[in-house]
């Protein structure tokens, strides 16, 4: 299979280092749990903002307050967080775009500002917003572009072409200029062209932002291929927490500039105090089920009832106590739903400042 | 440095190979850019048609003057064009784009949408200064021969550290392209004319402020064996590559500071 011998690949060009890949890639001999390392990251921006007819008031503003995380190699992890909370700002602290205003950041060894163009060949960047193609030229011409600016191998160059274009559907579009794709299209064909020179680290950006249902869905199966078959350590900032659910290990929420919660998505239901919800059909229509211990109901419509229990519980021993005392006829469970989780812990945050 | 002019030359390449799958689009639009260029000078023939001089200058010599000034430009315009769009990539946040790229952003600032129709004002500039140059009463010493070519590349450095100038003021104000373009454009405007028809001032200014005068001005007084009329000892009219020199480096360090300074917009 395709994927098999990808892996294969992809280990070569590590364990060989520099010689496979143009000579100008080092192998990061570092400690592989530290692959990514922010420690105490600032971002300040001065920002004028007019006060009266000539004056300027000039105040700042702490995009990014004190980030401290590290990511291992091979990790995927979600990074998510209202509008305006910091996260664009991250990334383009370790893209190398922006210089932080304090603070340590290393990315695969490598300190994003100073040595931006040495970085640009070890990391693969989407941004869901704006294209890093070649807005008139076509798709082929674009990746042709990558190929000879990213010094790829030819072979590489190839063999990533084909899975991609395979994997990613992009056959009947390379001909066609950027800018006379579909934002689904565009957003593969995005994905295609950050993942040719064998990133180490990919960067996406909302990369499923304004996306069909089906193009979500064919964008993420593929992230995960890339993070299951090639190891690739993957950063994604999103809106769509279904993104998250469905990809990442882990979770980081950032808000106001600071990192509020870093673990795995069921930890941050028992810091979001989350609750699940039992649904039990009865026999019959009856009064709400309350000699439960653990659960309340929360809904009832007709014979059918809604048991709101904290997630953290086990749904055995409710199921068990309501079939016990109740005409049990069937039943299913729901999981949060995340959305709510960050909401409240948004709105708790807020409350307390 | 090895690594801008790789990638300027791959950006480039891959522009003229997008522009020749348009072959009849390439040549209308190169003809259109010849001609375009050459109405400004078609307006100084008219004048000549009523005048015997302007400024105490041949019509001869003014083709002398329009011609290198052209000819510069359109070589600066040529390499380093796109420069100006810089306001926009920055406000519309494309300008990210480049900064993740292997290669240096300056490159592929200045390669981007490689336009080689521009050829046609060069092409208008260079008939006209031959023109001019064979109808003039150069003095034709071997020194002289060689300032021909010195001057359109002092010229072209001048003009072209113009636009970067212009374009890192734009990390500060994306809609500063219009001041560039007054410097540029307009200069080239005022360096078609003698410059003995302008106030003393504007041509001081010129001289000191924004050496536009070293284009075509000053080294072309020198081919022709006249007092410039700012009164400058004669070896003023060599020094257009010190003075290219100068504002290269001082383009460099604009833009240099204009990327750190660089913010990005927001998402």
């Amino acid at each position: 299979m395709v994927r098999d011998t990808m892996r294969g690949g992809e280990r070569t060009a590590h364990d060989s280092g520099p010689a496979a890949l143009g000579g100008e890639r080092v192998a990061y001999d570092g400690d592989p749990a530290r692959f990514i390392e922010l420690d105490g990251v600032e971002k300040v921006f001065d920002v004028r903002r007019k006060a009266g007819l000539l004056r300027r008031e000039k105040h700042q503003v702490r995009a990014v307050d004190g980030i401290s995380f590290t990511v291992p190699r091979g990790q995927m992890v979600g990074y998510i967080g209202p509008n305006g909370a910091g996260k664009s700002t991250t990334i383009k602290m370790l893209t190398g775009i922006l210089v932080p205003s304090g603070g340590r950041l290393r990315v695969a060894g490598i300190d994003p500002s100073r040595e931006r163009t040495r970085l640009a060949r070890r990391i693969g960047v989407v941004f869901g917003q704006r294209t890093t193609l070649w807005w008139d030229l076509p798709l082929r011409d674009s990746y042709c572009l990558v190929h000879r600016m990213y010094k790829i191998p030819d072979a590489r160059y190839r063999e990533n072409l084909e899975r991609c274009v395979e994997l990613l559907d992009l056959g009947d579009l390379l001909d066609v200029p950027v800018r006379q794709l579909s934002l689904g299209q565009r957003m593969r064909g995005d994905i295609a062209a950050a993942l040719l020179h064998d990133p180490e680290v990919l960067y996406l950006d909302e990369p499923t932002i304004g996306l069909d249902v089906v193009s979500k869905a064919k964008v993420r199966d593929f992230l995960r291929d890339v993070n299951a078959d090639l190891g690739m350590t993957v950063l994604l900032t999103t809106h769509d927490l279904t993104d998250i659910e469905q990809l990442c290990e882990r979770v980081m929420v950032i808000d106001h500039g600071r990192l509020v919660y870093d673990g795995g998505l069921s930890g941050l239901h028992a810091v979001g105090e989350s609750e699940r919800t039992l649904v039990v059909d009865l026999e019959r229509e009856l009064p709400p089920i309350d000699d439960v211990p653990g659960a309340r109901t929360v809904r009832v419509e007709g014979p059918r009832q809604w048991l709101a229990f904290a997630a953290t519980a086990s749904a055995a021993p409710l199921v068990a106590a309501v079939a016990e005392r109740y005409p049990l006829v069937d039943l299913s469970v729901r999981e949060p739903d995340i959305e709510a989780v960050i909401a409240k812990m948004y709105a708790e945050r807020s409350a307390e400042r | 440095m090895v690594d801008g002019i790789r990638a300027y030359g791959l950006i480039v390449a891959m522009w003229i190979r997008s522009t020749m799958a348009y072959r009849a689009s390439f040549l209308m639009t190169t003809a259109g850019n010849f001609l375009g260029s050459g109405l400004d000078f078609v307006a100084i023939l008219l004048m000549f048609s009523h005048i015997e001089s302007l400024g105490g200058f041949t019509l001869a010599e003014v083709a002398l003057l329009y011609g290198a000034t052209s000819t510069s430009l359109g070589l600066a315009d040529l390499f380093l064009g796109s420069m100006d769009r810089i306001g926009q990539r920055v406000r519309d946040g494309t300008f990210d784009v480049l900064m993740v790229r292997p290669a240096p952003v300056f490159a592929q600032v200045a390669a981007d949408r490689f336009a080689l129709r521009r050829l046609g004002r060069i092409s208008q500039g260079a008939v006209v200064l031959v023109l001019g140059l064979a109808g003039a009463d150069v003095v034709w010493t071997p020194l002289n021969v060689l300032l021909i070519p010195v001057m359109l590349v002092s010229g072209a450095v001048i003009f072209g550290s113009v636009f970067v100038v212009g374009a890192a003021f734009q990390f500060w104000a994306t809609e500063a392209a219009e001041v560039q373009n007054s410097f540029t454009y307009g200069g080239n405007t005022l360096l078609q004319y003698p410059p003995t028809v302008f106030a003393k001032d504007l041509v001081r200014g010129v001289t000191f402020v924004v050496p536009l005068a070293f284009v075509n001005w000053l080294p072309a007084l020198r081919l022709l064996g006249r007092e410039d009329p700012l009164h400058l000892p004669g070896w003023v009219g060599l020094c257009g590559p010190l003075v290219a020199a100068a504002m290269a480096a001082l383009a460099g360090l604009a833009w240099r500071t204009g990327i750190r300074s660089y913010r990005s917009t927001g998402s």
